[in-house]
């Protein structure tokens, strides 16, 4: 048996991480002069005060649940894919193709091919080291890496090169046609006569997001396949033995994190700025590890997470705009969040062990 | 292409291969000892902007360098709070640590200079000059031997010898010292080094925070010498140029040279394409050549051309007792 109970594992260690990187946050604004209660009460005004503010911070929580869900999907294989940011630059290239070249009659059937385009263009993009991984034994966290920065490269040239258009110098692909336009959070709550903010980008993809979410559940604690990457993920040798094969395990979770971070490409994409440009992500592949960590790699928990992010993301522009702190503080935030809930997590729970031990010697 | 520009495209390959060299080293050091270190960028970021804020504020760019090995090390005794003594994952720490500089510096800088997140332009004392080595001026206009000795030789700042002189020292530390034995011994089989006795958390330790000066010089390096002062995201994945450049040279030190000078020698002719068009005739997309370092280690991770075999106790925390 666990020392530290289920509850306390699920809500009580990612809770005190949390807390820890809020006040070493509010320590950091206290510092460069800022009043830090001040501040979070312009984050929460800003991005939760206003069906406007609400509207970003949904259209950022549904970039980073895709991301979020991708990196999860992989830790429960075992396997760390850093690599989101450069799957999602590739979704983005497979939704940018899907738009442009196909003259689609509706966005329902648009939106379901660049999907489909996003999906299969970041599972290829993670493919190659998933393969690495599995037969040649390289490093997965490295060569993810070093696949961000080729997909850069990458996407720089297909923007620069072929996918440009005549006698525009913006590295960007021509704006997407009228028809592949997503509906926004606005025109969807319109129907039902709910008041929502015009000009926020939030859009239909926030729905698809949830629907990923419950897909992945299912796929995890329902099926044998999720059962078998789970095994994998905990125990190498022991799925060896009960006939689970690593290479299989390892392409398809890969491929499945691949193909998630890559979908996030519908709504940064296809929903917001309907072309594809250069710095399409920012860094939205990187936040998906913050969201997993602090999710715990459970899909409702990166549900939880991607919109306590999304409010950090809106929050934060917030601020940089009303104050004079620059947005960098978020990746600050994020940063704190990682360390405490990803890396120092034996800080936070080996105390909380020797107190329920404390607890239970004093009860028997 | 004549012989002058030869020259040229080898002395700006110097020039951007020593913050990669340093940072290699850096890397080195930690990951021989068993402690993988994806934070290199981190630490590098960190330390370009606080030499950078020190010398502008103190005029001194040695109080700068110090002052950007100490952050750097900062960083670094972080990543071992988390790696060693709490047994966290690794890589996850050097994420955090990526961020918590990429994040704090622009920050602080803000906070300090408010100049959209870059310190005021360095000059004179707060600045790491070129030196000019005995006699370049004399033997310049000697025919060969001349321009190599006063162009690509001499006319370098002082981190850029230092960096070359790590070189052979880290060899000697490694290979030829106990201490070095011992930190090998660490990244491959920590138990057999807590046998006989030594401190397996005093060893990782130890590697650690000379990771951490290394980084720092090589921080110090892009801020106060390479450029006058730092802008934003100046490290520019240098970081992780020198990670691909460590497993290129399979953790030796003589090869990380060798690797670094050639990831160099990609960032010189970036900036000089027409040399390229001379040389092989067609145009290469400087996409390609920033990407070449990145797929030429994944090419070479793959186990294609040699095998790259990382320390066997690498990322791995050790647990003294079971």
């Amino acid at each position: 048996m666990d020392v530290v109970p289920k509850w306390a594992e699920v809500i009580l260690v990612p809770l005190i991480s949390l807390m820890l990187a809020a006040i070493l946050s509010a320590l950091v604004i206290l510092a460069i002069g800022e009043d830090p209660v001040a501040a979070v009460n312009l984050m929460i005004t800003g991005a939760l005060g206003s069906t406007y503010g609400w509207g970003y911070t949904l259209y950022y929580a549904t970039n980073f649940l895709f991301t979020g869900l991708a990196v999860s999907v992989a830790f429960h294989a075992g396997l760390f894919n850093i690599g989101g940011e450069g799957q999602a630059m590739l979704g983005g290239l497979g939704v940018a193709l899907a738009c442009l070249l196909v003259p689609w009659p509706h966005w329902t059937i648009a939106l379901l091919a660049a999907t489909v385009a996003a999906g299969l263009f970041g599972a290829a993009w993670a493919a190659i080291p998933a393969f690495l991984q599995a037969r040649r034994g390289s490093h997965i966290v490295i060569t993810t890496i070093m696949f961000n920065f080729i997909a850069a490269a990458v996407l720089n040239y297909v923007l620069v090169n072929l996918m440009r258009p005549a006698g525009s110098m913006d590295p960007a692909t021509a704006r997407f046609p009228e028809a592949v336009h997503l509906p926004t959070l606005h025109d969807i709550l319109g129907v039902v006569g709910i008041e929502f903010s015009k000009s926020a980008p939030a859009n239909v993809t926030f729905l698809i997001a949830i629907l990923a979410c419950v897909l992945v559940w299912l796929l995890l604690w329902r099926t044998w396949l999720g059962y078998e990457i789970r095994s994998y993920g905990k125990s190498e040798s022991a799925a060896k033995y009960a006939g689970i094969s690593p290479f299989a395990i390892t392409m398809i979770a890969m491929l499945i994190s691949g193909g998630l971070a890559g979908m996030m490409a519908i709504n940064n994409v296809m929903g917001e700025a309907e072309r594809l440009v250069l710095n399409a992500v920012e860094g939205a592949g990187f936040i998906g590890i913050a969201v997993a960590l602090m999710g715990r790699n459970h899909p409702f928990g990166v549900f939880l997470a991607a919109i306590l992010f999304g409010f950090l993301y809106q929050g934060g522009a917030e601020l940089a705009l009303w104050t004079s702190i620059p947005r960098e503080l978020i990746v600050v935030i994020q940063a704190l969040i990682i360390l405490f809930t990803g890396a120092l997590d034996n800080m936070v729970r080996m105390p909380l062990e020797r107190l329920f031990l404390m607890i239970r010697r004093g009860n028997a | 292409m004549d012989f002058l520009t030869v020259i040229q495209l080898l002395d700006s390959t110097v020039r951007l291969a020593t913050p990669l060299l340093l940072a290699c080293l850096a890397g080195l050091f930690s990951e021989r000892a068993g402690i993988f270190d994806i934070g290199l960028e981190g630490k590098m970021l960190a330390a370009a902007f606080f030499s950078a804020a020190v010398a502008a504020l103190t005029g001194s760019v040695w109080i700068g360098l110090l002052a950007g090995i100490g952050a750097s090390v900062a960083l670094s005794l972080l990543h071992g709070l988390a790696s060693i003594t709490f047994r966290g994952n690794q890589l996850i720490s050097g994420v955090a640590i990526n961020f918590l500089a990429a994040g704090l510096t622009v920050l602080i800088a803000q906070d300090w200079f408010s100049q959209g997140g870059r310190t005021p332009s360095l000059m004179g004392g707060a600045r790491f000059e070129p030196i000019t080595l005995p006699f370049a001026d004399a033997l310049a206009d000697v025919p060969v031997v001349g321009p190599v000795y006063a162009e690509l030789i001499s006319g370098h700042s002082v981190l850029v010898y230092l960096a070359f002189l790590t070189v052979p020292v880290t060899w000697w530390v490694l290979f030829r010292t106990r201490f070095g034995l011992r930190l090998r011994a660490v990244g491959e089989n920590p138990a057999a080094v807590d046998t006989a006795g030594v401190s397996v958390i005093g060893l990782r330790y130890a590697a650690v925070v000379i990771c951490g000066v290394l980084c720092g010089i090589a921080g110090a390096y892009l801020s106060t010498a390479l450029q006058a002062g730092f802008v934003k995201d100046m490290s520019a994945g240098r970081g992780f140029i020198a990670l691909a450049a460590l497993i290129f040279a399979k953790w030796r030190p003589w090869h990380a040279l060798y690797a670094t000078l050639l990831f160099g020698l990609f960032g010189a002719l970036e900036t000089r394409q027409d040399v390229i068009t001379a040389v092989i005739g067609i145009k290469v997309q400087g996409q390609v050549l920033g990407a070449l370092p990145y797929v030429m280690t994944v090419i070479i991770l793959a186990g294609f051309v040699g095998k790259a075999i990382p320390p066997r106790a690498g990322g791995e925390p050790y647990v003294k007792e079971r």
